[in-house]
């Protein structure tokens, strides 16, 4: 059965998920926004950057950001002076990581939405005097919908299943750090295999309701270019 | 009958080509992250003296297990306890009579601020630091022994709030080299050069204060027919291999 130390990952984990979808989905509208309007030179070099995710090797982003972040990093020398301390080994700290990590999951579902909504539609709102935030709250945001829907459970569920990036700046603390993932880590090296099994199996079973509600109840096409 | 020269010299690579694989061969070693500079050191030594070579995997003892149990492919294991190789010899997965204790563990206060871990460790009684780092006690046994310290210091409860843990030895090490973690206890294999901490500042602390941390090592039976493998056990009670251990702060077993 489940632990209290395995109840207290799974609540961690789903409490830093949560609060990581809400930022990427208000950092990641307007950029995925600006990104699917703009003609200027640097869209694809921040194309570029905002899915450099998908490809580095977590370790390498674990790496960068407890060196980075920590006392003698720029970004912790940052965050000392402001007051906030280092990150590493905090939960917001976590959160931080977890932003950066499963940020292409929102921006690229939403862009791809973004872009297929096009002119016409804001050119009528724009005829009937809507102004351009009107315009984007009651056209777009309608329109680009399932596009919010992806982008919400593809964030959730990729940090919920971030692991190399924890374990390099996490430092295993109960109730701050140590999330399922490397809770089941654990489970594991210290062979503790029961205990392994039953919060694998969680996760198994979480994340295959998670994609066919949403393959099934809202009709996502498995699409490779919203991923991409 | 008389060869032609080109014939002699097909014969003679050919006996070179393959006698050189049955005296020259290659070991798979699973080596716990606090041993992995002395191992470094000894295959490069064994590599020279016997031809053989050996290619390491450094990691926690308790993922190796783990990993050798579901049929993992290492050789030879050098374990950071003796728990590891016990349950894989129970498990029927070792030659018998090969278990033996290389090395005995040295744990080290170190920062690696110069000036910061102060005799007898008393930085841990003033205080004034955010983070302490150990080793996982569950998987490490340098994370035990970090634990019987500081209980024995009477500083568990008051500390241990202050705890971040590394999966192994070595994250732990990483903690503090990146000054993430202003201390904490990591193995004296990893911060000593020439009989002295190298960087920062240290205490290592005394025998005493924690039960013997004895490394076990043993020989798989994956690596029974490999002429490699028993020639690295051999190798690893030999006069050079255990002045590298005794170089890198250990104790050996008697």
């Amino acid at each position: 059965m489940l632990a209290t130390a395995d109840l207290d990952a799974l609540f961690l984990t789903f409490k830093v998920a949560s609060i990581s979808t809400i930022l990427m989905l208000l950092l990641g509208t307007p950029l995925a926004w600006w990104l699917a309007r703009t003609t200027c030179t640097w869209k694809g070099f921040i194309n570029a950057i905002v899915a450099l995710p998908l490809v580095l090797p977590p370790t390498v982003l674990g790496f960068y950001l407890l060196v980075f972040m920590g006392p003698v990093g720029l970004i912790g020398e940052l965050t000392t002076w402001v007051g906030l301390g280092t990150l590493p080994f905090t939960f917001a700290g976590l959160v931080v990581a977890s932003v950066l990590y499963s940020m292409p999951f929102v921006v690229q579902p939403l862009q791809a939405a973004f872009t297929s909504i096009g002119e016409h539609p804001l050119e009528a709102a724009a005829t009937l005097r809507a102004s351009p935030l009107d315009t984007f709250f009651s056209v777009v945001i309608p329109l680009a919908k399932p596009g919010f829907l992806t982008a919400t459970i593809l964030g959730f569920t990729h940090t919920v299943g971030e692991f190399g990036v924890v374990l390099m700046i996490g430092g295993n603390i109960p109730d701050k750090t140590r999330v399922v993932s490397v809770q089941i880590y654990n489970h594991v090296e210290a062979l503790e295999y029961n205990e392994a099994h039953w919060l694998a199996g969680c996760l198994l079973l979480f994340s295959f309701t998670v994609l066919l509600i949403l393959y099934t109840v809202l009709k996502t096409q498995p699409n490779v270019q919203q991923l991409k | 009958m008389l060869l032609t020269s080109f014939q002699r010299t097909i014969i003679i690579s050919a006996l070179l080509l393959f006698g050189q694989s049955s005296w020259s061969a290659t070991v798979l070693v699973a080596v716990a992250a606090n041993f992995s500079k002395p191992m470094t050191d000894i295959a490069a030594e064994f590599e020279k003296v016997t031809g053989h070579s050996a290619k390491l995997s450094f990691g926690s003892s308790g993922k190796f297990v783990a990993q050798m149990e579901n049929g993992g492919p290492f050789e030879v294991f050098l374990s950071a306890d003796e728990k590891g190789p016990e349950k894989l010899e129970q498990a029927g997965l070792t030659v018998p009579n090969t278990r033996f204790v290389y090395a005995l563990g040295k744990l080290v206060l170190w920062s690696s601020k110069p000036g910061y871990v102060n005799d007898q460790g008393k930085i841990l009684t003033t205080g004034g630091f955010k983070h302490l780092a150990l080793a996982d006690q569950k998987l490490a046994p340098y994370g035990v022994a970090a634990v019987d310290v500081l209980k024995k210091m009477k500083l568990f409860d008051k500390l241990s709030p202050l705890f971040v843990q590394g999966e192994n030895i070595a994250q732990t090490y990483q903690f503090i080299s990146t000054a993430n973690a202003e201390l904490g206890f990591v193995a004296l294999s990893q911060v000593i050069e020439n009989g002295k901490i190298a960087n920062g500042s240290g205490w290592i602390i005394p025998d005493n204060q924690y039960a013997p941390i004895r490394q076990g090592a043993v020989l798989m039976k994956k690596g029974a027919e490999n002429p490699a493998a028993p020639a690295l056990i051999n190798y690893l009670k030999s006069a050079p291999a255990l002045a590298i251990i005794k170089k890198y702060g250990y104790d050996l077993a008697n």
